[in-house]
């Protein structure tokens, strides 16, 4: 159990080099257990890099250690079968198949052969558990193309907990989304980061004021600033780099 | 007609008993119709058709279910061809004999090593369908592993079969080279010039087709299947969902490959030969059309597509000799172009046609490209701009 309270996300040195280009540069990034950590920063900081790095898409050196075992190096699907979840930009369900066939695939990784040639029969606990939680029971015989989009983001958060996760990494998830389904996508988080540890990458400033417990910023695949929001918005540097770029995130310091 | 309509309904309700009715249907055309119905001739051609709709079985699961563009089952097909009429080449020289052909044409002194073990039944006949699928397993994990896929896959696949037929071809006098093995004409003892074998063996070839749409069913609708199909589609948030899709995809190739071998194996008694320009890249492309047009994603759709194209092939080749492979070009462009679930997406379109008479005018009502019964279209758009179809609304999505 001990493993259990401490894992979190312990990154060490990260250094990933795309034919010579360096997309992130001696990253440390520590998130314990509980913490929802935003990651931000300009376009091509190198924040997605991080997260492609840690679940194995990307090639990486460095040191990310989880739980007693090291990520870096290993397949991506042996790096989820670890409990590393994550999300992408753009949704990705299964789109031909059911809310509850797509949860239903993503709580079975660890299925024999003769549990997986048999039909599905009724719907798993935890299936049904993620359900509720993120409010798609009455929607789990519908084809997850026809959902809403935020509905289908949803259904990828459902996803990462059937696959009982215990490092979730989000990319932009309320990107595109309407204000209320951000504060219920936020609500969500709140919920299910209590006992895992979360770390979303994210350009919304509002959601990141009103969820984020602790903030890391990056800037041209370095740690620019780290801390809690308005530790973060109080630092010069960070103001710096916002304030030279995009218009919509140069609102961040006005924000304490 | 309310009879009709009402039976109609209660099997839409409950595909159990749709899958029963189906079946038991298919049994009566298969064992009661078509023998009644077809000359001797015919129900031979029958016999040749449902073999090839066993290949387009195996194809369905693989490119349809799978997404893995199979363009060299000719390969599979060919080795459970062929290891069934070595056995029946053996069989039917006797003890200690070589094959006519050999002696005819190699002037070979004594049986190569690698045929000898197909004088027994008991290796030759599971051969048929074992080493079609060590084969496919040894190139699966080969391919698979290095994420070869989409058109190199099919590319690769297809490059197979060409060099398949030309290893048989360049060693005729162990293969019998062009012209294949020929003049068998006898099934572990029974005279296959005889109609009254010959329909045993259409009974035997129809019977194997139920089953493996049984078994194709069963692995559609298992957990294995809906795995396929999201592999498929989104090969890589399989992948860190923790599976290994590599294996995933493996899978639906070997079953394939094992079914195409078991297609070759019945081909052989069926049409008395097996050669290499039954299995090349011709053929090889010709079971790939079938399966498209009758609709690869589709239980039956490979089935009656296989049927329907090589009956085709027959009747307007006997009417116009030379002009159906122009004819079966333009019917896959066309099935390709405008139809790409096949014709078993027809009744799925038309059925949508009439639920909503009035199309959503816009960008978003073009047929979807994916394979499969389509999507109802929905605009995908944020969901600010589209009323959500449910009452799920956002703010529930709280907990």
């Amino acid at each position: 159990m001990i493993d259990q309270i401490y894992v979190g996300l312990d990154v060490r040195d990260l250094r990933v080099v795309f034919d010579g280009f360096v997309a992130v540069d001696g990253v440390d990034l520590s998130v314990s257990r509980g913490d929802l950590r935003f990651l931000i920063g300009p376009n091509g900081a190198g924040k997605t890099t991080v997260v492609d790095a840690i679940t194995g898409l990307a090639r990486a050196s460095g040191s990310v250690p989880f739980g007693e075992q090291e990520l870096l190096g290993r397949k991506v699907h042996q790096i989820a079968r670890m409990g590393v979840g994550r999300t992408f930009q753009t949704s990705t369900v299964f789109e031909e198949l059911t809310v509850l066939q797509n949860l239903d695939i993503a709580a079975g990784a660890g299925r024999g052969p003769l549990t997986m040639l048999r039909r599905r029969h009724g719907v798993p606990e935890v299936v049904e558990q993620a359900l509720e939680t993120i409010s798609l029971t009455r929607l789990r015989d519908t084809t997850a193309g026809v959902l809403a989009h935020g509905q289908k983001q949803w259904l990828e958060i459902g996803m990462l907990l059937v696959q009982d996760v215990r490092l979730m990494l989000l990319d932009e998830p309320v990107a595109g989304m309407s204000a209320d389904e951000r504060d219920a996508t936020g609500e969500l988080l709140r919920l299910v980061g209590a006992d895992r540890t979360v770390v979303i990458v994210e350009h919304d400033m509002d959601f990141l004021r009103k969820f984020a417990h602790s903030v890391t910023v990056m800037h041209e695949g370095k740690v620019l600033s780290e801390g809690t929001v308005a530790q973060v918005q109080a630092d010069p540097r960070v103001q710096e780099v916002y304030l030279g770029a995009a218009a919509d995130v140069s609102r961040l310091p006005e924000v304490v | 007609m309310s009879a009709v309509g009402g039976l109609s309904e209660a099997l839409t309700a409950r595909p159990k008993l749709r899958a029963a009715a189906g079946f038991a249907l298919g049994a009566v055309v298969l064992f009661g119709v078509a023998p009644l119905v077809l000359s001797d001739f015919r129900l031979n051609l029958l016999s040749k058709y449902l073999c090839f709709a066993i290949v387009a079985i195996g194809i369905g699961l693989a490119w349809g279910r799978g997404g893995l563009l199979t363009l060299g089952q000719g390969v599979f097909f060919g080795l459970g061809g062929y290891a069934m009429a070595m056995h029946l080449k053996l069989a039917d020289a006797g003890p200690g004999q070589m094959p006519d052909f050999m002696v005819l044409y190699g002037q070979m002194d004594e049986l190569p090593a690698w045929w000898a073990p197909f004088a027994s039944p008991w290796f030759a006949v599971p051969a048929a369908v074992i080493l079609p699928m060590l084969v496919a397993l040894v190139l699966g994990l080969l391919v698979f592993r290095r994420r070869i896929r989409g058109a190199y896959f099919a590319i690769l696949s297809q490059a197979l079969a060409g060099a398949m037929a030309i290893l048989l071809i360049g060693q005729q006098a162990t293969t019998g080279g062009t012209n294949g093995l020929t003049d068998i004409d006898a099934f572990f003892g029974y005279d296959l010039e005889d109609p009254v074998n010959q329909r045993t063996v259409y009974v035997l070839i129809a019977a194997t087709v139920l089953a493996l749409l049984w078994l194709a069913r069963q692995l559609i609708q298992s957990r294995y299947g809906e795995l396929l199909v999201a592999c498929r589609d989104a090969e890589e948030r399989v992948r860190f969902l923790g599976y290994d899709p590599a294996t995933v995809k493996l899978v639906a190739y070997v079953v394939a490959a094992g079914m195409a071998g078991l297609a070759g194996a019945l081909f052989v008694p069926a049409v008395g030969i097996i050669s290499p320009a039954l299995i090349g890249i011709v053929p090889s492309l010709q079971f790939v059309i079938g399966v498209a047009v009758g609709g690869r994603a589709t239980l039956l759709g490979p089935v009656l597509g296989a049927v329907a194209v090589a009956w085709a092939q027959t009747a307007l080749s006997e009417e116009f000799p030379g002009g159906w492979i122009y004819l079966q070009g333009l019917l896959f462009v066309v099935v390709v172009a405008f139809l790409p679930g096949g014709l078993a997406s027809i009744t799925g379109i038309l059925r949508r046609r009439a639920a909503a008479p009035v199309p959503t005018a816009g960008p978003g009502t073009t047929p979807s490209d994916a394979a499969g019964p389509p999507v109802p279209d929905l605009d995908p758009e944020p969901a600010d701009h589209v009323p959500v179809p449910t009452p799920a609304t956002a703010t529930e999505g709280a907990p």
